[in-house]
């Protein structure tokens, strides 16, 4: 079938082992079985509601706040079972890091906007180095060096997502989880984010999810194409676009339908 | 067919978070092999930004110390929470264990079906009825004021008013509803009372009509405001769809809009109703301390509110028969308004139009 | 085809001049509803002042009630309202806002949180005589609390108690939820999103909603004649145990003479009372505008 590409299990950041997703007695998530390696970017594609969403939500916890969702299989962090009944999310989150489709900055200073995720979590040390020290890693830093205390509202729109990339990094996550982070954002900004997701894999594991074929072609170095809940093909990039195993896949890339 | 997968946006409610029974602060069983707070070295992470480097390196347990500080959290707001419900248990339980004392000696048959109310005078007659009429007079007069008055107010501020007008009119109109009910009081007293005598001398001092004039103006906020958010939900595309057809403005108004709305403006009639039920200190001014069974409003009538004030204001000693009158007037008020507002909740939701 | 045949054609009498009229006497009418209760206001509180405001000076706000009308003053009273002002605020804030927090946050959606909801929307509209009531059963008899200022003030924290929920409730939910979200997918906690993230947010919306709660609780008799609040009181209160008045005891008292020189009196006190609530409302809209923001 092709669809589990076999990276050793050493090297999985994150693995889903037969997850499965119940939104009440909906299953739209189904039976999914993936590894997303270290320190690279993998891409989740697929037409429009077909779940590929609802799987990136599983690895932070955040289906959690779904009244009717249901979680069957596993969900594995470095081995370790994100689901266990011992596992708090709380903690789940810190370490795996969400940036959402709509850009959503707090009203507050951008400093405190990125000071936030380390004070809750019961920092002590240098706020500000930790500020700087995002917010360069987020590429915004000369931007707004100069006006770290006024809004983060006042950034404009297309601006607003990278004070928000910089929050989530500032809690020092390994995994970067992104909900269609560009699809709310002008060509200019979305290739800002694509630029800065590149450099992001240095430091972190990225999953991006994308409505956008093109996005996940030029950025991610795996891509899993998901339809209607399931897997249906998980490879390369590269191969995946040019040489896809399954009929599906390639009806999917082809625009055949989606 | 197979259903697509739903897209879900996700309301926050509070679902599954922290609500997972969770154990001390062991690393996770069968792991592979990790200690708490240690992460595993990645090539090609430099030891500074490696997780946990700066933030306090924790198993996924996290520590126990928060745990505890949300359960107790969420304990103490259920508490609050808790308050609202008491209140409402105590509320009844304090009228029906006192009336049980009072039906004990006079028969409910009596005390609902008897014309005369006499507590404190011999010989003594408990019949509820006088009282009764005395708020059912008021609040029909007061509804025969405040309903069309409302209604045409919301009508105006919905369908004709620029939103310029709207937004200082609608304010003013709640100064209204913020006057306190003894200003009115003593307006109904020393301005309407003279005025309706100066049109019908046979007015007494103390009369029905003059306060059932004021709780009527006192409540048009309340009709008017509630009216009125009934008839902005309905959609625009009804209203253009009349206009489309040659309608003009009053016809869309009272031909379309107001039908639609009707639940909701129906529904603001009887809480309007059982607010002027419940009004006190107004109609004890004005309207009279004499119970009476009658349909004349110019006369000075007693409403259950007043006699309960006005059994406070007295002497009478606790432990009597009189004094527990309060418990079961009070007790069929409660009753009455609580009615009132459940119907008026029932038309509001089962009436509701479905504009889909 | 001219427009005329049209409009002649078959069954239709549109009667355009008709109806225009019938259009203009309509929305005539509308407008004359709307100001009728303006109107009313406007005579009432002319005939207000006209009649009392001879009577306001220092020395009215300053001394205590008496049997002689010139030497009446609303100081028991004015410190009675102002002492009750405090007291319910201090008692019904912290349990409105916990309680709306509770059903926006942390409630599932069951079917005893509707309970809940429902009982809350109900007690909204009990009359404030059985809230006095329930006050006299619960906090001068069994309590034992006596007819003091605390009993009076605890009773009126329960009567506004359904009003702050409400208003509240309407302020957090109006948080919009990706703050929330974004909070969450930092590794925050509940009570960390919500005391951090939402709660500062809400907060303008919540204290508009109490300070207009409290300004009706303020303007109330009935609860407080049922409690015990005393007419003729030539004190102020010094301790929570005290026997009090408010203003509109103090008003209602002096109503029920017959006298001429008690009404005008009266009615000098019924203008300090509106006074007060005016200060209220103005802070409560002043709070409003200066806080809410496009989020």
């Amino acid at each position: 079938m092709g669809a589990t590409t076999d990276f050793a299990p050493e090297n999985a950041a994150l693995e889903a082992r037969k997850l499965s997703v119940f939104y009440g007695d909906t299953e739209a998530v189904r039976g999914i079985d993936l590894r997303i390696p270290r320190n690279r970017v993998v891409a989740f594609i697929g037409p429009s509601g077909c779940g590929k969403s609802t799987l990136l939500r599983c690895f932070n916890r955040m289906n959690d706040l779904v009244p009717d969702a249901r979680i069957q299989g596993e969900a594995l962090f470095h081995g370790t079972n994100l689901y266990a009944p011992d596992v708090d999310p709380v903690e789940v989150r810190r370490r795996i890091g969400m940036v959402f489709q709509k850009p959503n900055p707090f009203p507050k200073s951008i400093y405190d906007n990125i000071a936030f995720g380390p004070r809750i979590n019961g920092f002590r040390g240098d706020l500000d180095e930790v500020v700087e020290r995002s917010l360069r890693r987020a590429a915004l830093w000369d931007e707004v060096r100069d006006r770290l205390h006024s809004s983060a509202l006042a950034l404009s729109g297309g601006q607003q997502q990278r004070p928000c990339i910089a929050r989530a990094l500032a809690v020092e996550p390994e995994v970067l989880l992104m909900d269609e982070p560009a699809s709310a954002l002008d060509p200019i900004a979305t290739q800002k984010i694509e630029e800065l997701i590149y450099q992001l894999k240095q430091h972190y594991t990225v999953v991006i999810v994308t409505h956008n074929m093109q996005q996940a072609a030029r950025v991610s170095e795996y891509t899993a194409f998901l339809y209607e809940g399931e897997l249906i093909e998980y490879g390369p990039t590269d191969r995946l676009f040019t040489n896809p195993r399954e009929e599906r896949t390639e009806a999917y890339i082809t625009g055949r339908f989606g | 067919m197979r259903r697509g997968c739903r897209k879900r946006g996700s309301p926050v409610r509070s679902g599954r978070d922290e609500r997972l029974p969770v154990a001390d602060e062991t690393p996770v069983a069968g792991a592979a092999g990790h200690a708490a707070g240690a992460m595993p070295q990645v090539p090609g992470i430099s030891p500074a930004t490696a997780v946990g480097s700066t933030l306090p390196g924790r198993a996924l347990t996290g520590p126990r110390s928060r745990r505890l500080r949300e359960r107790t959290v969420g304990a103490i707001l259920f508490a609050a929470a808790a308050v609202s419900m008491l209140t409402t248990l105590g509320i009844v339980a304090v009228l029906v264990v006192e009336s049980a004392g009072f039906f004990a000696e006079v028969s409910p048959v009596e005390f609902l079906t008897g014309t005369r109310w006499t507590p404190q005078f011999r010989p003594q007659h408990f019949g509820v009825l006088p009282l009764l009429a005395g708020s059912i007079l008021i609040a029909a007069g007061a509804a025969l004021i405040a309903l069309p008055i409302g209604v045409a107010s919301a009508i105006y501020l919905s369908e004709y008013a620029h939103a310029r007008v709207r937004r200082v009119i609608k304010p003013s109109l709640e100064v209204l509803a913020g006057v306190p009910t003894v200003v009115y009081g003593y307006f109904a007293l020393t301005f309407i009372t003279p005025w309706l005598r100066s049109i019908w001398p046979a007015t007494d001092v103390f009369n029905a009509a003059s306060a059932a004039i004021v709780v009527g103006i006192m409540i048009i906020p309340m009709v008017a405001s509630l009216s009125e958010d009934a008839m902005s939900a309905v959609p625009r595309a009804l209203r253009e769809g009349a206009y489309a057809l040659g309608a003009r403005r009053f016809e869309v108004a009272t031909r379309t809009v107001v039908p639609a709305a009707l639940s909701g403006i129906v529904a603001s009639f009887i809480l309007a109703l059982s607010r002027a039920f419940g009004e006190t200190m107004a109609v004890t001014i004005a309207a009279g301390m004499t119970p009476r069974l009658t349909l004349n409003p110019f006369e000075s009538v007693q409403t259950m509110t007043a006699y309960i004030a006005q059994v406070s204001l007295g002497e009478t000693p606790v432990g009597t028969l009189e004094y527990r009158t309060i418990f079961a007037v009070g007790l069929a008020l409660f009753a009455i308004t609580l009615l009132m507002n459940i119907v008026s909740n029932f038309v509001l939701r089962r009436f509701r139009e479905v504009y889909e | 085809m001219s427009a005329d045949v049209h409009a002649r054609s078959g069954h239709f009498r549109p009667r355009p001049r008709l109806r225009r009229t019938i259009g203009f006497v309509f929305a005539a009418l509308c407008l004359a509803a709307t100001l009728v209760g303006l109107v009313v206001l406007a005579l009432l509180l002319v005939d207000v002042w006209g009649d009392g405001a001879h009577r306001l000076s220092l020395g009215f706000l300053t001394r205590f009630p008496s049997r002689l009308p010139e030497r009446a003053g609303i100081r028991s009273a004015l410190a009675g309202t102002l002492w009750t002002l405090g007291l319910t605020a201090a008692a019904s804030f912290p349990v409105g806002v916990a309680t709306a927090i509770w059903l926006e946050e942390y409630a599932a959606d069951n079917r005893f949180t509707r309970l809940v909801r429902t009982n809350i929307a109900n007690l909204a509209g009990v009359p404030s005589v059985v809230y006095g009531i329930l006050g006299l059963a619960l906090f001068v008899r069994a309590l034992r609390l006596g007819n003091s200022i605390i009993a009076a003030a605890l009773t009126l924290a329960l009567m506004i108690l359904p009003v702050i929920i409400i208003a509240a409730q309407e302020a957090i939910r109006a948080v919009p939820n990706s703050i929330r979200l974004g909070a969450y997918a930092l590794g925050a906690t509940r009570w960390q999103t919500i005391r951090q993230q939402v709660l500062p947010i809400a907060f303008p919306g919540i204290l508009t909603g109490t300070i207009l709660a409290l300004s009706r609780a303020i303007g109330e008799a009935a609860p407080l004649i049922i409690v015990g609040a005393l007419a003729f009181v030539p004190f102020t209160p010094t301790k929570l145990t005290d026997a009090f008045t408010v203003l509109p005891i103090q008003i209602f008292n002096w109503i029920s003479r017959p006298q001429p020189a008690f009404h005008e009196l009266a009615a000098a006190a019924i203008l300090v009372l509106l006074a007060v609530l005016l200060g209220m409302n103005a802070i409560a809209i002043f709070l409003r505008n200066r806080y809410s923001r496009k989020l």
